[in-house]
C-alpha cells in the first residue's frame, strides 16, 4: 500500500499565531488524517501549544471532534480559548 | 443582523435596527473596555476574529435565541481592531414583546458569545501585551 499524502492549510489566529510565528502553515500528512492526529504533529512540532488552556480545531468554520477525518481542501483553523466580548 | 467591524460602534443606531411599534421592550448590552485586568492599568485591546467562522457562530447563537424566546429582532456587533479604554467591544441589542424575555435573551447572547465565538482580544499593558484567557 502507498501512503497517500495530503496537504493541508492552518490558518492561526490570536496566541497560535505567535506560538506559529505565522497565520498559516501548511503540513503534509498521510492519509488517513484525523483532528487527533492533527493535534499530534502539531504538539510535537510546536509543543508550547500543550501550555494553552485549551485547543480547538474548526474544519470549513465547524469546531470539529477528534475523530474528524480531513481531506485536501479543508479549511483547517487553530481555535485557542475565545475571549471576545 | 450581525456585524463585525472596526468602526466606532453607533449604540443609537443598533437600536434603530431592532425598534418596531410591536416590540415593548428593548433591551441592549453594552461591552466596553475596562481601564484595568486584576489592577494593573489596560491602556488599550486589540481584537482579531476568525471573521467567517465567528460571523456563523453568532448565527447559530441568533438562531437559538429566536427559537427559545419571542424574539422580534436581534442585532449584535462586534468589534476588530484596535479599542482604547472606553471604546465600544460589543453591543448586542434584542426586541421582544416583553422586557423579562428581552433580558434573558441578551444575556444568553452575550454569555454564549464570550464561550463559542472565535474572538480573541489582547490586553495592552504599558509594560507588554497579553491574550485573555490563553494560558492557566
Amino acid at each position: 500500500m502507498i501512503d497517500r499524502k495530503i496537504a493541508l492549510e492552518i490558518l492561526a489566529f490570536g496566541i497560535t499565531k505567535e506560538v506559529l510565528k505565522a497565520r498559516s502553515i501548511e503540513i503534509e500528512l498521510n492519509e488517513p488524517v484525523n483532528i487527533a492526529h492533527l493535534k499530534e504533529v502539531l504538539l510535537q512540532e510546536y509543543p508550547e501549544l500543550g501550555d494553552l488552556n485549551s485547543l480547538a480545531i474548526a474544519v470549513n468554520s465547524e469546531y470539529a471532534e477528534d475523530d474528524t477525518q480531513l481531506s485536501e481542501h479543508d479549511e483547517v483553523a487553530l481555535i485557542p480559548p475565545v475571549s471576545g466580548g | 443582523m450581525i456585524r463585525l467591524t472596526k468602526e466606532n460602534i453607533d449604540i443609537h443606531q443598533l437600536f434603530e435596527e431592532v425598534n418596531s411599534g410591536s416590540a415593548g421592550g428593548v433591551d441592549i448590552f453594552v461591552g466596553t473596555v475596562r481601564n484595568a485586568t486584576k489592577g494593573k492599568e489596560v491602556i488599550a485591546l486589540e481584537f482579531e476574529a476568525y471573521e467567517k467562522m465567528a460571523i456563523s457562530e453568532l448565527q447559530k447563537i441568533v438562531d437559538t435565541v429566536i427559537s427559545r424566546w419571542p424574539v422580534q429582532k436581534v442585532a449584535v456587533i462586534h468589534a476588530v481592531g484596535y479599542k482604547k479604554v472606553g471604546e465600544i467591544a460589543v453591543a448586542i441589542a434584542v426586541a421582544c414583546p416583553h422586557r423579562n424575555e428581552a433580558f434573558e435573551a441578551c444575556r444568553y447572547i452575550i454569555d454564549t458569545l464570550k464561550e463559542t465565538v472565535p474572538i480573541w482580544k489582547k490586553e495592552i499593558f504599558h509594560d507588554g501585551e497579553v491574550w485573555v484567557s490563553a494560558h492557566p
